[in-house]
């Protein structure tokens, strides 16, 4: 069995456990100590029924750690009274788990560290090395993060918001170690997509997919960024591609638009283009109008102006960023893309470079560096 | 073994004497700059020599305590004339001599016309533990 399969009955052992009376604290520890031994036995000698295995095997060491406590606090004769385990329960409570950890009293970066932990079944070696910190803080932060969630009754329903918000986290965030965070998060969307029927899971599924499909073609073998329109639109997966626009067009029909079905839309429009130049962009500007009108969010209407810049030519584009806070980030590169588009080459060279001095990425500052030298090149000749 | 940090500025190092600003290269310089920083970094992993490196946005601000029971005071952005770190690789070497050599090797990354920048790096050792034997 590989990694990714025995990782996929995290939850579910997880959730029968606590049905069971183990508090999810000491759950998440022993489903995480039955999954390290797993990985250590399984490939010399591999369980016929992956699930039950793991279930004794968590159960023995959630029992073995009680043991232990109880020794310290003279309570052993309570635990000795606990029933035997039995059949597990037909309900499936990786749902349940999911709106523990993506509880709104969780931060956001405590909410994705226990989401991968315990959702996901990744080792805090794992996670700690996928956000670039020491395994210490890493382990520190999932142990207060279950603190935190320990007095959250386990049989209530959630907000299922919040932990799209902390899927989204996963996929968009995060480096690499050798866990992909992307097809991570991937993986855990259609869990949760199989759990509950939701539009917006659907349009967050279909957002990822879509998006996952362009990955190959969206840096160079360098490591330098390829903007969109430059990306080899033959490299794309079609077959992500189908299933995101199926996923996402199944979502549409039930009217119940949110705002990754509309950032989805707004993915699929790209993906539909045969080549930059087709790109409906009249559409996508409809779309962002939508996104707009859900989130009122500024970030939108930058990204807006872009759109309408290339429907309505660069001066409209121009005209709507002026509306917008100059602070806001990408601003600056998004003036100076317009500015060229325009034929101010003059300008968007000078605010090319402006730009390279805020971007939040390396990636973005060096390929902001390279667009003000190629227009500065330009000029020279 | 020592650690060491090179120190890489924005401003405040001595003049380099390929002293032309990034945006007024090529395209193919810059790629070729970037190429051999990454090789460079490659290279010290193999060796057993690389401890971090990171890049710093230059913006940022000066913030200070400001008594019980009120916010920190920030003062930004920084003024033209601050030094200004542009970032940083920690390397953990045999001697001093080697970290200087490494420090020179990074200071030849290519610039403006594919020449080397001979930019000034600052090379700064770390404070270490105390040895276990001391007399």
């Amino acid at each position: 069995m590989d990694e990714v399969l025995l990782r996929s009955l995290t939850p579910t052992v997880l959730g029968i456990l606590v049905r069971r009376g183990a508090d999810f604290a000491a759950a998440e520890d022993a489903v995480q100590d039955a999954l390290l031994e797993a990985a250590r036995v399984w490939p010399a000698d591999p369980p016929r029924d992956a699930k039950s295995w793991l279930v004794t095997v968590a159960w023995r060491k959630f029992l073995d750690q009680v043991r232990a406590d109880a020794a310290r606090r003279r309570r052993e004769n309570r635990v000795e009274e606990e029933p035997a385990p039995g059949p597990a329960p037909a309900v499936d409570d990786t749902l349940q788990l999911y709106f523990l950890c993506a509880h709104p009293s969780l931060t956001p970066s405590s909410a994705v560290a226990l989401t991968l932990r315990a959702v996901g079944g990744l080792t805090t070696r794992q996670i700690a090395q996928a956000y670039l910190v020491p395994e210490a803080t890493m382990a520190q932060r999932i142990s207060r993060a279950k603190r935190t969630v320990s007095g959250v009754r386990f049989d209530q329903p959630g907000d299922v918001a919040t932990v799209l918000r902390v899927l989204y986290l996963v996929f968009n965030e995060g480096y690499s170690g050798d866990i992909d965070l992307a097809a991570e998060a991937i993986r855990l969307t259609r869990q949760l997509a199989a759990q509950v029927d939701h539009p917006e899971v659907a349009g967050l599924l279909a957002l990822m997919l879509l998006h996952h499909a362009r990955r190959a073609t969206r840096t160079a073998p360098d490591g330098s960024l390829v903007p969109l329109a430059a990306q080899d639109r033959g490299r794309w997966d079609t077959e992500l591609i189908a299933e995101g626009v199926r996923i996402l067009q199944a979502a549409l029909a039930r009217d119940r638009l949110g705002e990754f079905q509309a950032q989805a839309a707004i993915a699929a429009l790209h993906a539909d283009a045969p080549t930059a130049e087709e790109t409906d962009w009249v559409q996508i500007v409809e779309w962002y109008d939508e996104l707009a009108r859900l989130t009122d969010s500024p970030i939108v209407r930058l990204n807006r102006a872009v759109a309408l810049g290339e429907a309505d030519g660069p001066r409209a584009g121009l005209a709507a960023l002026a509306a917008l806070d100059t602070a806001l980030p990408r601003h600056t590169a998004v003036a100076a893309y317009l500015h060229e588009r325009d034929g101010d080459l003059v300008t968007a060279a000078r605010l090319y470079a402006e730009a390279a001095g805020k971007a939040p990425s390396l990636a973005e500052r060096d390929y902001l560096t390279r667009q003000a030298a190629r227009l500065n090149a330009l000029h020279r000749h | 073994m020592a650690k060491y940090l090179l120190l890489k500025h924005y401003r405040g190092a001595p003049a380099a004497v390929n002293d032309v600003p990034m945006d007024q290269w090529t395209p193919e310089e810059i790629s070729a700059h970037i190429q051999y920083m990454n090789d460079f970094a490659a290279r010290l992993e193999k060796s057993g020599e690389f401890v971090d490196g990171q890049a710093l946005a230059p913006e940022g601000a000066w913030v200070r305590y400001d008594g019980e029971g009120r916010p920190p005071v920030t003062d930004g952005p920084f003024a033209e004339t601050k030094d200004l770190i542009a970032g940083w690789m920690v390397i953990d070497v045999d001697s001093y001599e080697r970290a200087v050599e490494l420090a020179g090797e990074l200071s030849a990354a290519p610039g403006a016309g594919g020449k080397p920048i001979h930019e000034w790096l600052e090379v700064r050792p770390f404070l270490a533990a105390p040895p276990t034997i001391a007399e």
